[in-house]
C-alpha cells in the first residue's frame, strides 16, 4: 500500500513529467548551452526514493537535451553529490549546482554521496542509452542502441521514436525498430502489442524471429500465449519473416557453393591441363598448391618487413610469386622426373606420390609443422551485407573473380598463342607435332611449368580462406581428381562445369544432411557417374577418346 | 563364381602350368614354417629374459606387425603384380576387417569398461543406450570372423563388378578405390557411425576368454599371423602357376587380346579383387589384437598408397617380392621413426621416386638380374 505522501510525490511528479514532456515536444532539438533542468526532477533523482528516481530517470531522458545527458552520465560516474536540500555536482574537488549549472563556491563541508542502487543503475543505463540515441557520432549511437535492446522500457519509447525519425543509418535503424517492437510486446495493451506484431513482419533481422517464436510455442499442454488473436498474428509475421529469411539462405547457399566451386576449379584447371592435356598423373599437384601458399606468405613477410606502406597490396605481388615459384618446381620435377616415366602411368602415380611426401617434409622442415599465418589485405576483409542473415565476404568473392579470369586467361592462352598450339598438338599427335619441327620436350616442360603454376595460384588463393600448412594440398587433392575425372579428360569447360556443379551440390547436400554426409554422397554420385559415362561429362569423340 | 572359363573356350596357353613349387620352395616353406613354430617362439618363451638368445617380446610384436603387413603386400601384388591392376583402396579392405575383428573384441571387454557399462565406452559417452544393429551377434568369435571375410569382400566384390564392368581401368581405377575409402574414412571419422569415431577402438582386454597382453596370447596371435602368412604365400603359388593364373597375367599384358580370344576378363578381375580383399580384411583382424587399436586413419589414402610401394620395392610379380619389401620398408620405418623422425619422409618420398625410376623389379629383380622381363 502506497502511503499517502508517496501517493502526493507521485501526482507531482506525473504533473512534472507532462511538463517536461511539453516542453521538450515543443522544442525539439533546440540545443541550449547550459539549459536549466526541471529542479523537482533533479532533486528526485538524488534525494528521492527508489520509485521516484525512477520514474525522474524516465522524465530525464524524455527530454532529450545534452544537460539531462550530463547529469544522469555524472550520477553513473558516482559525481552527485547532496549538500543538505541542494544537488551538487562535484568533480576534482569543484562543485556546481546540478539545477542551474553555476558553480557553488566554497564547497559545502558536508555531502552526502548519491547511490543508486542496481535497479536505479539499470535505469540509468538505459537512459543514457536512449540520450546517446541523440549523438551525432554514428560509433555512440550504434553502442547505445545495441545497449538499449536489453532494458528498454516503456518510457523510453518516445526517446526511441524520436531517434527513429531522425535516424538514417540501416544498422542502428533496425536495432532500433527491434527494441522498439521488444518493449511494445511486453506491452499490457492488446492492441499495441498486435501492432508490434504486424510490424514487426517487415523486418529484415533473422533476430526477430527469436522475439515472436515465444508466442507461439507451447508450454506442456497449453500455448504460452493464451491470446489466440494474438498467436495468429504472430504466426503471420513469423511466416513473413521466415519466407524473407529462406530467400537468403537460399542465396547463401548458392553463393558458397559457387564460392567452394571456384576454390575447386583453381585446384583443378592445373590438373586438368598435367592430366587432362599431357596424360601425367600428378599426386603432387596438391603440394604445388601448397607451395604457392607459402610463396604468398613469404612475399607477405616481406612486404610487412620491407614495405609496411603497401601491405594492402602485398596479394599483386604474391600472385605472380606463387605461379612462379610452383612452375619452376614443377618444371624442375618434369625434367627430372616425370620426363622419364611418360606412358607408364601407374608408375608415375607412385612417383609423384613421392615427390608430395618430399615436400611436404621440406616446407615442415623450412616453415615448421604449424600452419602459418597469412593475413587478408584490409580491402578483403568485411563483406557486402545482402540481407540481414546474409554476408558475401570480399575474399570470397574476389577469389571467385579470381578463378573466372584464371580461367579465360587458360582458355586465351591455349587456343591464341603459339605455346597454347604447341601444346594442343603434342597432346593430339606427338610424332606427327615433332615432325613438323615442334620441339616436343620443351612443350612438354612447359607445359608442365603452365599446370604446376596454376596450382600455385590455387594455393595463392586458398591462403585466403583457410589455414597454411604443410598438409594444405593433402586434402584437396583428392577433390580436384574427382573434378578433373568428372568433367572428363582434355576438356576446360567440362572442368568448369564439374567444378561448379560439385561445389553447389556440395553446399546444397551440406544443408541437407551434414558436411561428412554430404561429401560422401558426391563420391558415390562420381563413382556411380563413371559407370554411366566413363570418359566424363564431357568425353571426346573418336579416336582421341582411346588414352 | 566359377573362376575358370567355360571348358568350350579353355584353349591351352603356351606353356604348361609350372608346379606350385619346386624342391628347393618346399624345403625353403619348410624351414621358415620350422622358424616361425618351433624357434621364434621357443626363444621368446622358454629362453629366459637376459639370455642372449632370447627374442624380446617388442621384435615378436614387430615380426607379427610387419608380417600381417606382407600378407597385405602379397594381397596388394597378387591384383596389382599379377593382373596389373593398381588398387589404392586395400588400406580400407584392411581397416574393415579390422573394425570387424575390433567389434568382437570390443564386446568381450565386458563392463571393465570406464563407464562400466554393458556398452562400449564411446556409446556410453554418445548416451547410447542399445547396440545398433549392425552390432548384433559381434559377441560371438565365429561370427566375427565371418564378418571379416564377408565385408571387406561383399564390398570388394559389388564395387568391382560395377568397376570392372564399365571397364574402368589403370589409373582411373587407382582414383576411384582412392576416392572410396577416402569415403569411408570420413564416415568412420563419424561419431553416430557407430565405429568410435575419431578415436576408433583401443582399450581390449581378453581375446576367446585370453587376456591380450600376455606373452602366450601373444605368441599365439605371432604363430597365427605367421601360418596365414604362409597360407597365403601358397595360396598366391598355387593361383599363379595355375591356368586362371596365366590368363590374369594376360589380361594385364594385353587385356583386349585376352578378349579377343573369348575370355570374359570381368570375371578373373573379380575373382582375384576380391580374394586380395578377403586377404587383406583377414590380416586386419589380426592386427588389430596385437597393435590393440583400430581408427579411421588407417583408411587415409596415404596408408593405401604405402601398401602399393611395399610391393613396388620388393618386385612386383613375385610372391617373394612383397613379403621382403613389406619386411624392408616397415623394418626401415620402425628404425627411421626413432632414430630420425624427421627424416622418415624424406626417405619414403625417395624410395617412391628411386624404385619407379631404376627398380621397376624391386629388390627381387635386382637378386635375379634380369631372369623377368618387363611387360
Amino acid at each position: 500500500m502506497p502511503t499517502m505522501p508517496t501517493l502526493a510525490a507521485t501526482v507531482r511528479r506525473t504533473l512534472t513529467i507532462a511538463a517536461v514532456a511539453l516542453a521538450a515536444a515543443l522544442a525539439p532539438g533546440v540545443a541550449c548551452p547550459a539549459p536549466k533542468l526541471p529542479s523537482a526532477l533533479v532533486s528526485d533523482l538524488a534525494l528521492g526514493e527508489n520509485d521516484a528516481r525512477v520514474s525522474a530517470i524516465g522524465a530525464l531522458a524524455a527530454t532529450g537535451s545534452e544537460a539531462a545527458l550530463d547529469l544522469l552520465q555524472a550520477l553513473q560516474d558516482g559525481e552527485v553529490q547532496t549538500a543538505g536540500d541542494t544537488v551538487l555536482r562535484v568533480r576534482n574537488g569543484r562543485a556546481t549546482d546540478a539545477v542551474t549549472g553555476e558553480a557553488v563556491v566554497p564547497l559545502p563541508p558536508s555531502r552526502d554521496d548519491v547511490v543508486p542502487n542496481n535497479r536505479v543503475r539499470r535505469e540509468l543505463a538505459a537512459a543514457i542509452a536512449a540520450l546517446k540515441l541523440a549523438s551525432p557520432d554514428r560509433a555512440t549511437r550504434l553502442a547505445a542502441a545495441q545497449a538499449l535492446q536489453s532494458g528498454a522500457d516503456e518510457e523510453m519509447l518516445p526517446a526511441i521514436e524520436r531517434a527513429l525519425a531522425g535516424e538514417q543509418d540501416p544498422a542502428i535503424k533496425a536495432l532500433l525498430t527491434l527494441t522498439r517492437a521488444t518493449v511494445q510486446l511486453g506491452s499490457p495493451d492488446r492492441a499495441k502489442r498486435i501492432a508490434a506484431i504486424r510490424a514487426l513482419a517487415d523486418s529484415r533481422d533473422a533476430n526477430t524471429r527469436m522475439l515472436l517464436l515465444p508466442l507461439v510455442e507451447k508450454k506442456g499442454a497449453e500455448f504460452a500465449e493464451p491470446d489466440s488473436d494474438l498467436r495468429a498474428e504472430a504466426e503471420l509475421s513469423l511466416r513473413a519473416i521466415e519466407g524473407r529469411l529462406a530467400t537468403g539462405e537460399m542465396v547463401g547457399r548458392i553463393f558458397s557453393g559457387v564460392s567452394l566451386g571456384s576454390v575447386l576449379l583453381l585446384a583443378a584447371l592445373g590438373l586438368a591441363i598435367t592430366y587432362g592435356l599431357m596424360g601425367v598423373i600428378n599426386m603432387a599437384h596438391g603440394e604445388l598448391m601448397m607451395i604457392g601458399a607459402y610463396a604468398t606468405y613469404v612475399v607477405q613477410n616481406l612486404f610487412r618487413s620491407q614495405l609496411p606502406g603497401a601491405f594492402d597490396w602485398y596479394l599483386v605481388a604474391a600472385v605472380p610469386a606463387a605461379f612462379a615459384a610452383a612452375a619452376l618446381v614443377g618444371m624442375a620435377l618434369e625434367r627430372s622426373v616425370i620426363r622419364f616415366l611418360y606412358g607408364r602411368p601407374l608408375e608415375t602415380l607412385l612417383a609423384t606420390w613421392g615427390i608430395s611426401l618430399i615436400l611436404i617434409q621440406s616446407m615442415r622442415t623450412l616453415f615448421g609443422a604449424q600452419n602459418v599465418q597469412v593475413e587478408n589485405p584490409a580491402w578483403m576483409s568485411g563483406g557486402i551485407h545482402l540481407f540481414s542473415n546474409l554476408v558475401l565476404p570480399w575474399n570470397r568473392i574476389v577469389i571467385i573473380g579470381f578463378a573466372a579470369a584464371v580461367v579465360v586467361s587458360i582458355a586465351a592462352l591455349l587456343t591464341r598463342t603459339r605455346l597454347g598450339l604447341f601444346v594442343r598438338g603434342v597432346t593430339q599427335n606427338r610424332p606427327m607435332a615433332s615432325c613438323l619441327g615442334v620441339p616436343t620436350g620443351r612443350v612438354d616442360t612447359y607445359a608442365f611449368g603452365l599446370g604446376s603454376g596454376i596450382a600455385g595460384l590455387a594455393g595463392c588463393a586458398l591462403s585466403q580462406i583457410g589455414n597454411v600448412g604443410p598438409d594444405l594440398g593433402q586434402s584437396y587433392i583428392v577433390d580436384s581428381f574427382m573434378v578433373v575425372v568428372l568433367g572428363g579428360v582434355g576438356q576446360l569447360a567440362g572442368t568448369v562445369y564439374a567444378a561448379m556443379g560439385l561445389g553447389i551440390v556440395n553446399k546444397f547436400l551440406e544443408a541437407w544432411s551434414g558436411a561428412v554426409l554430404a561429401k560422401i554422397a558426391v563420391l558415390v554420385f562420381i563413382i556411380v557417374f563413371i559407370q554411366k559415362r566413363p570418359q566424363g561429362l564431357f568425353a571426346l569423340k573418336g579416336r582421341m577418346a582411346d588414352g | 563364381m566359377n573362376p575358370m572359363p567355360p571348358p568350350q573356350l579353355r584353349t591351352p596357353l603356351a606353356a604348361p602350368p609350372h608346379p606350385v613349387l619346386t624342391r628347393g620352395g618346399w624345403a625353403t616353406v619348410t624351414f621358415v614354417a620350422y622358424l616361425l613354430f618351433v624357434l621364434v617362439p621357443a626363444l621368446n618363451l622358454l629362453v629366459p629374459e637376459g639370455h642372449a638368445f632370447h627374442l624380446s617380446d617388442y621384435f615378436v610384436t614387430l615380426a607379427a606387425k610387419i608380417m600381417c603387413y606382407a600378407i597385405v603386400a602379397l594381397a596388394m601384388d597378387l591384383i596389382w603384380g599379377y593382373t596389373g591392376i593398381l588398387s589404392l583402396g586395400h588400406g580400407l579392405f584392411f581397416a574393415l576387417g579390422g573394425y570387424m575383428m575390433g567389434m568382437y573384441l570390443m564386446r568381450s571387454i565386458g563392463t571393465e569398461g570406464v563407464y562400466h557399462s554393458q556398452l562400449p565406452d564411446f556409446m556410453v559417452f554418445l548416451d547410447w543406450k542399445a547396440y545398433p544393429w549392425y552390432w548384433s551377434f559381434t559377441d560371438h568369435f565365429a561370427y566375427a570372423l565371418l564378418l571379416v571375410v564377408a565385408v571387406p569382400g561383399l564390398l570388394a566384390l559389388v564395387f568391382g563388378y560395377f568397376a570392372f564392368r564399365s571397364r574402368i581401368k589403370g589409373v582411373y581405377f587407382s582414383i576411384i578405390t582412392q576416392a572410396l575409402s577416402y569415403a569411408f574414412m570420413l564416415l568412420f571419422f563419424r561419431n553416430d557411425t557407430g565405429f568410435g569415431g575419431n578415436n576408433g577402438f583401443t582399450d581390449f582386454k581378453r581375446i576367446l576368454g585370453y587376456p591380450i597382453a600376455t606373452p602366450t596370447t601373444r605368441m599365439a596371435l605371432f604363430v597365427a599371423t605367421g601360418a596365414l602368412l604362409l597360407a597365403a604365400f601358397l595360396l598366391g603359388r598355387a593361383i599363379v602357376t595355375s591356368r586362371l593364373g596365366r590368363v590374369l597375367t594376360a589380361i594385364r599384358d594385353a587385356e583386349s587380346r585376352v578378349m579377343f580370344c573369348g575370355y570374359n576378363p570381368l570375371h578373373y578381375k573379380l575373382f582375384i579383387w576380391t580374394l586380395s580383399a578377403v586377404l587383406c580384411g583377414i590380416a586386419g583382424a589380426l592386427y588389430v589384437p596385437q597393435v590393440g587399436i583400430i581408427n579411421p586413419g588407417e583408411m587415409s589414402p596415404a596408408n593405401s598408397i604405402e601398401i602399393a610401394i611395399w610391393t613396388a620395392v620388393g618386385g612386383r610379380g613375385t610372391l617373394v617380392g612383397p613379403i621382403l619389401g613389406a619386411f624392408i620398408v616397415n623394418g626401415a620405418k620402425s628404425w627411421f621413426t626413432v632414430a630420425f623422425p624427421e627424416f622418415w619422409l624424406f626417405f619414403l618420398g625417395l624410395l617412391f621416386i628411386l624404385v619407379t625410376l631404376f627398380l621397376p623389379q624391386g629388390v627381387i629383380g635386382l637378386l635375379r638380374r634380369g631372369g623377368w622381363r618387363r611387360p
